[in-house]
């Protein structure tokens, strides 16, 4: 027999995503993710002039990151005062972007990126580095690939993929993975629980493959995103458009 | 603010001496910097221990108090684990309230206690819902050339295993510590943690800070005795799955050989 999930979802299925581009008007790029009942909002500024201006770098441009749960995200309502969890995942979503940029272009300046967790349901982190290098793109920021994001864990003796929120709980190892798609490398890799070594490889070759599904779906919601408008001008003029 | 800077030719002489499999102190890829473990430092403390792992050094000492559990788990003591990147440690650390990397290795560290399960947090119960006991392990670092999170959690799992509870009596839902002798705390497991650089291809274990600096990544495997992967941390830079595959054998072995060295003192 099959492993139905409480969600009735199988093993190695992710919830469903929906991604959406440039969805702030005043920000430079962003994004919007659901992924299952998380919602994240990400929005990009810069390259923008550093203040303080004694943290610029003339070796590159600085990325600021910050990763925040909103007051309401929560069952409990969470205070809005970042955390101890808010500001390393700060840090670990900012370590997962970085591989996939080239500060060197942008010296004295700096990137930052605000990632708002609007309603979290398990894998927020995840689901923040995945809008985070969607609205890098929006932004206009040179990529070395888009940045894909998910977790696999142990849940119930049972390798599972994209733990949802009840899973994330009661889970007995969490591993969210992310993955840079042109080099194949792994950007973020945390673990949270007890795996044994099989565990492990299996956690991580599952959290890579949902990884993988995730970047299509990224790759195809930019290509919607930037050759809509386009389609739309033909059919007014009867001419190419670009955007 | 200063940051830390090492000289370009030390960094590409860091890089190409990894590339065929040497090190920059004369050191194997696999091995640790001399590594010191000493107990029962700080007398006030239930439980203390320093660690030296080449000249980075780390104190960490450990109290036992009274408290409420936390409500999803209202039958278990609780942990509590904080780091301090003290400013007298480095140049580059400043006083004030702990910055992002010392909540990282806080939490890191935290993991990989919680996650082994190192204490049996059932039996730190006083009464259930209302009062527990909580452990508080406090990281000091104290001088800082790299690799802190593998001194830090050395020297909190030797600080756990040097801490005695005093004895007491439930009064009511209250905790009365009486006269007698401390009775040491029972350890179910040997969490420690092996910090790996990736330079050049090499993956160095152990990596110093002008080695941290140089590498393109940082990766750091927290295992128990029953070789089981408790906590994983990677830092900056990227990895391939093969090279992630590959720390965590290494990893493997050198956690074996910090565990005999928490044996031999």
């Amino acid at each position: 027999m099959i492993y139905k999930r409480i969600d009735g979802r199988a093993p190695d299925e992710l919830r469903p995503i929906k991604m959406a581009l440039g969805v702030l008007d005043k920000a430079d790029g962003s994004a919007y993710v659901e992924h299952g009942g998380t919602k994240v909002l990400v929005a990009v500024y810069g390259p923008r002039e550093v203040h303080p201006r004694h943290l610029a770098s003339p070796e590159g441009a600085i990325i600021r990151c910050r990763y925040h749960m909103a007051p309401f995200s929560t069952q409990e309502r969470k205070n809005p005062a970042p955390s101890r969890r808010e500001i390393e995942l700060s840090k670990v979503i900012r370590q997962a972007l970085t591989p996939a940029m080239f500060l060197e272009l942008y010296p004295r300046t700096t990137i930052d990126i605000f990632a708002e967790v609007l309603q979290a349901d398990g894998g927020t982190r995840c689901a923040c580095v995945t809008a985070c290098s969607l609205a890098l793109a929006d932004a206009g920021i040179p990529l070395k690939g888009l940045v894909a994001s998910c977790a696999a864990g142990k849940y119930q003796d049972r390798i599972i993929l994209d733990l949802n929120d009840v899973e994330d709980k009661g889970c007995q190892a969490d591993l969210p993975v992310a993955w840079l798609s042109t080099t194949g490398e792994i950007t973020l890799l945390q673990l949270n629980g007890l795996l044994t070594e099989e565990e492990f490889q299996e956690a991580l070759n599952l959290a890579l493959k949902g990884c993988r599904q995730i970047y299509e779906k990224q790759k195809e919601t930019l290509m919607n995103y930037y050759t809509a408008p386009a389609k739309e001008l033909v059919s007014e003029t009867g001419q190419e458009g670009s955007k | 603010m200063s940051i830390n800077i090492i000289p370009q030719i030390t960094r590409e002489r860091i890089l190409e001496l990894a590339g065929k499999g040497r090190r920059i102190d004369g050191r194997s890829l696999t091995q640790f910097r001399p590594i010191k473990i000493e107990r029962g430092l700080i007398k006030k403390a239930d439980g203390s221990a320093m660690v030296s792992i080449g000249s980075t050094k780390v104190l960490v000492g450990i109290k036992i108090e009274t408290g409420e559990p936390f409500p999803d788990t209202p039958d278990q003591g609780v942990l509590m684990v904080n780091a301090e990147l003290v400013p007298l440690a480095s140049p580059t650390f400043e006083p004030g309230p702990p910055n992002e990397d010392a909540l990282e290795l806080a939490r890191v560290v935290d993991r990989g206690l919680r996650e082994s399960k190192v204490l049996r947090f059932e039996d730190l119960c006083i009464n259930p819902g209302k009062r527990v006991f909580v452990v508080f392990v406090d990281i000091y670092v104290l001088d800082y050339d790299g690799n802190l999170f593998d001194a830090s959690a050395l020297a909190s799992i030797a600080a756990l295993m040097d801490t005695k509870m005093k004895p007491y009596k439930v009064e009511g839902s209250e905790v009365v510590w009486i006269e007698g002798e401390p009775v040491p705390l029972s350890l179910q497991h040997y969490p420690v943690s092996v910090t790996m650089a990736k330079a050049d291809g090499s993956l160095l274990v152990d990596p110093s800070l002008e080695e941290e600096q140089s590498a393109d990544a940082l990766i750091t495997i927290t295992m128990d005795e029953q070789n089981r992967l408790c906590a994983i941390q990677k830092g900056q830079g990227s990895f391939t799955p093969e090279e992630v595959f590959k720390s965590v054998q290494i990893a493997k072995e050198a956690s074996s050989y910090l565990r005999e060295r928490l044996k031999g003192g």
